[in-house]
């Protein structure tokens, strides 16, 4: 790629002349703060952007991409971090969708094709299943041999370990690496550093939307890369203070929960969430994680169980069967910064200003909505947290992930919380926005509140918790020390109760 | 299939972040000016009437005397409260259709009030018993699709539609009972010797009242939307309810309070036109303004002050579209026809704001000089998307 501009309206530039080789039988890692164009780059290659100025070659011929199905043409193919796939039809069902063969649809033909590629690579996929049976790194294993099956000899991968434990994510790795003995380029995006040491032969970095340069994983570390992605010194490390004076401020007993079509999510979850430290939650994503925190949150049905609040004095409170309004009222600071964050945290098409408000709009008697103090509430959080606004009236939606996650934190703490829920607070976020935040828990922790913190990346989670919280199908299967804990044996307790045995598979 | 060199596509459309008001308002205007182009080329065409002529005679059928211009207000006020009524419930995403039922449904009651009760109490405790009692039915009429929406989650496009049906039956029923004289199928000017239960005429102004109600509740109806806690409540509601229950916003209540102020006005609606102006009663006496009052709300993206235009210019619309049927002889269909290309540009032109239109630079003949778009628009035909596109090749 040769001097690829891409202007957004005329005012974002969100590639400036950007260069980037991509050589077959090579990983590449592109890193990058977020907003610095890495997928908007990635999308122009595959089709689904359009470069203002600048030239794409393949194999030295200039070539013009005008969508996905040009891509693939070129044998270009991108899986995406969203996964685009039909649930209720089946893995090769899925393959072929959209491709115009010739003649009658042959699905057995199709099977023989599939279960080659998987050979080729080391893959193993059922092209009968239905995507809804299959979990997360199942659904992307389909996404990739779509992609091979198309005959793609470039493949772009955008945070394809996000979703995956360590042992997937060894799979992939061992995957990608038969690809790229096989010839194929690949282009992977990723946040960890740890990743792209692992598996990538050259590192790329985008800064802003421009190309600062590469180099060879093997001469260079993780604090090089960080540098050259952040333009300055950073500092790698993740504080763990001690816990300040634990007490005990949220005792959960035996809750179970069933989904609203019956499908059991929490199944007898006990533990305790102490103040003045953090709590980590670990599991594969869909483990029950989202139903313990709005369990505690007071947005789900619980089946059995019971959650109660231990005030400062030592009363008891039970949390059940009330809802965030009853909670609040209760005089319990309950803040929760959930997954969804556009969806559940925040609306997206209302300013900074209103969405500060939420939490503290039914304040005072008057009808009327006072936005004097939401305001400066915005002003404060946009001024401590370095929020990147054109300014506290600008809808939420317009904001980068990063962004809108700082607007979100800021609100969820500014209400001086004792008990402080989130959800994946971190991802999507670049390494000096997830630092920012780590920071943020950390004064928090030391503020003497109780955090509970559900995570996906396990280096983060060792580092920073105090106390890991297993989660393996709805079921607790440990609790361990952060500081001792090993992290294959939390990737082992994470697919297996107890971490045990490991005879099947 | 790909040529060598870098070809961008002829067209490429991508979102915009936004537009500055000014800008909007210019396509919003060139589209007017556009669609008055294609009307004037489907004038000559069909009727070989001069263009310029047949605008004059439409901006004469809506402001031609006093007598039109207090007409004109008079419907424009009905057209607005519809359309504010419909404001609440659509900000919060729910699809209210049953402004028709609610507004009759409020009709019939002041109606049947007048009837049964005009000679027994005072005017005044009339007027106000009449107003309560419309009120009350029409938030009613709102409230029973919003209960089981907020309950059950049933289809509130569906309910509030067939409750229409309900609301026109009952009209119809009541039509056949009261009907004066008997056979006529009529109701007749309820107590046209008495004038009871008619609201006061302010001075000679029959239609001053209604007009000076519906400016007072778009006065309301814009504060309670921006300034208050329930209104703030309904954003929050409309734009998701997951995150109104993370808040503890109790979002079954809000829907169905949001209705019944909904239909309320709606209400007010029927017993102003009942006891203001009509003084009495049809199947008709909505008149499918339920159903247009919805578009004003679109057309104003649920914004007040927005509507008092919307619906303005709607009813100048619907007014000067008959006067040139009476006038050159033509059938109200023609009007309906020039009515509706106007409604389709001005829709069509949100496309414009919202979207950008590129051309492949190079294709010279489209896209330099602003002296182009006729050109384009000719061969593009007559679909009025493809002219907008050129004028926006043009501005780039």
């Amino acid at each position: 790629m040769r001097g690829i501009t891409k202007i957004f309206d005329g005012k974002v530039t969100a590639n400036n002349n950007v260069d980037l080789d991509i050589y077959k039988g090579e990983i590449l890692s592109l890193l990058g703060e977020n907003g610095s164009g890495k997928t908007t780059l990635m999308n122009m290659l595959s089709g689904i952007y359009f470069p203002d100025r600048g030239q794409i070659y393949i194999n030295g011929e200039p070539v013009t991409i005008n969508s996905p199905r040009e891509a693939y043409d070129h044998g270009i193919g991108m899986i995406h971090q969203h996964f685009k796939l039909v649930d209720v039809f089946t893995a090769a069902e899925n393959i072929v969708l959209g491709l115009e063969e010739e003649g009658k649809l042959d699905l057995a033909r199709v099977a023989e094709k599939i279960q080659k590629i998987c050979d080729t690579y080391g893959f193993e996929v059922d092209p009968k299943k239905k995507i809804y049976d299959m979990s997360v790194s199942q659904k992307q294993t389909v996404e990739i041999v779509k992609v091979l099956y198309r005959g793609a000899d470039i493949l772009i991968l955008d945070e394809p370990t996000a979703v995956l434990t360590p042992q997937e994510t060894e799979k992939l790795f061992t995957v990608l690496r038969n690809m790229r003995s096989a010839g194929k380029a690949i282009v992977i995006i990723t946040h960890k550093l740890h990743e792209v040491e692992a598996i990538s032969d050259r590192v790329a970095v985008l800064r802003k939307g421009e190309y600062i340069g590469e180099m060879k994983t093997s001469e260079t570390n993780a604090q090089e890369m960080t540098n050259m992605m952040v333009g300055r010194e950073v500092a790698l490390n993740i504080d763990r203070p001690a816990p300040v004076d634990p007490r005990p401020k949220i005792r959960v007993e035996d809750l179970t929960v069933r989904s609203s079509d019956g499908v059991l999510k929490l199944d007898d979850v006990s533990f305790t969430a102490n103040s003045g430290e953090i709590l980590g939650i670990a599991g594969i994503s869909g483990c029950g994680q989202k139903e313990l925190l709005e369990a505690i949150a007071g947005l789900q049905n619980v089946e059995k169980g019971s959650i109660t609040y231990i005030h400062d004095d030592g009363s008891e409170e039970s949390l059940l069967g009330k809802d965030p309004l009853q909670i609040a009222s209760m005089g319990v600071s309950l803040s929760f910064v959930p997954e969804d964050r556009l969806g559940m945290g925040l609306v997206a098409s209302m300013d900074l200003t209103d969405n500060m408000m939420l939490r503290s709009f039914r304040k005072g008697k008057s009808v009327f909505t006072d936005r004097k103090t939401p305001k400066k509430l915005a002003e404060k959080v946009v001024d401590e947290l370095d929020v990147n606004t054109p300014g506290v009236s600008t809808p939420v939606r317009r904001l980068s992930g990063g962004n809108v996650q700082k607007v979100l934190v800021g609100r969820e703490i500014a209400s001086a919380p004792t008990v402080l829920l989130s959800a994946y607070i971190v991802r999507g976020l670049d390494i000096n926005s997830s630092y920012t935040i780590y920071e943020l828990l950390n004064l928090q922790k030391k503020n003497g509140v109780a955090v509970i913190y559900v995570g996906e990346d396990l280096d983060v989670l060792l580092e920073l918790c105090d106390r890991i919280l297993v989660l393996c199908s709805g079921r607790v299967s440990g609790i361990v020390d952060g500081v001792k804990a090993d992290k294959n044996q939390v990737g082992l307790m994470m697919t297996r109760l107890g971490g045990g045995d490991t005879d099947e598979q | 299939m790909s040529s060598k060199a870098n070809q961008e596509p002829l067209l490429h459309i991508t979102k915009r972040r936004a537009m500055p008001w000014q800008a909007a308002w210019a396509v919003r205007i060139g589209s007017i000016v556009f669609a008055l182009i294609i009307c004037a080329i489907i004038t000559m065409a069909a009727t070989g009437l001069d263009p310029m002529s047949v605008y004059g005679t439409m901006l004469d059928g809506a402001f031609g005397s006093e007598r039109k211009i207090w007409i004109l207000g008079k419907e424009t006020a009905v057209l607005l409260i519809i359309a504010l009524a419909m404001a609440p419930a659509f900000r919060m995403k729910f699809w209210n259709l049953g402004g028709e039922g609610q507004v009759l449904i409020g009709a019939l009651v002041t109606a049947a009030m007048m009837i049964y009760l005009g000679e027994r109490l005072p005017n005044p405790i009339l007027i106000l018993l009449m107003f309560v009692a419309a009120v009350a039915a029409g938030a009613l009429w709102a409230g029973i699709p919003a209960f089981f929406k907020a309950k059950w989650n049933t289809n509130e496009t569906l309910f509030t539609l067939m409750m229409n049906y309900v609301a026109i039956q009952l009209v119809a029923y009541y039509i056949i009972i009261w009907e004066s004289p008997k056979g006529s199928g009529k109701v007749g000017v309820i107590n046209q010797a008495t004038e009871a239960g008619w609201l006061p005429r302010i001075g000679d102004f029959q239609y001053l009242l209604n007009i000076i109600i519906v400016a007072l509740v778009t006065i309301g109806i814009y504060i309670y939307l921006k300034y208050s806690k329930h209104g703030y409540e309904i954003s929050v509601v409309g734009e998701s309810q997951q995150t109104a229950r993370y808040v503890g916003i109790k979002v079954d209540r809000v829907i169905i309070r949001t209705l019944l102020l909904s239909g309320a006005i709606c209400g007010l609606c029927g017993f102003l036109m009942v006891s203001g102006t009509d003084h009495t009663i049809t199947t008709t006496l909505a008149g499918g303004r339920g159903f247009i009052g919805v578009l004003v709300a679109w057309l104003a993206q649920f914004n007040p002050g927005a509507m008092v235009f919307a619906s303005l210019l709607l009813t100048v619309l619907t007014r000067g579209a008959s006067e040139i049927s009476t006038i050159y002889g033509l059938n109200q269909s023609f009007g309906d026809i020039l009515t509706g290309i106007i409604l389709f540009c001005i829709i069509g032109s949100e496309f414009f704001i919202n979207y950008r239109v590129h051309f492949r630079k190079g294709v010279g003949r489209r896209v330099d000089g602003g002296s182009k778009p006729a050109a384009v628009a000719e061969t593009a035909g007559d679909d009025p998307a493809e002219k907008e596109t050129g004028k926006e090749g043009a501005d780039v």
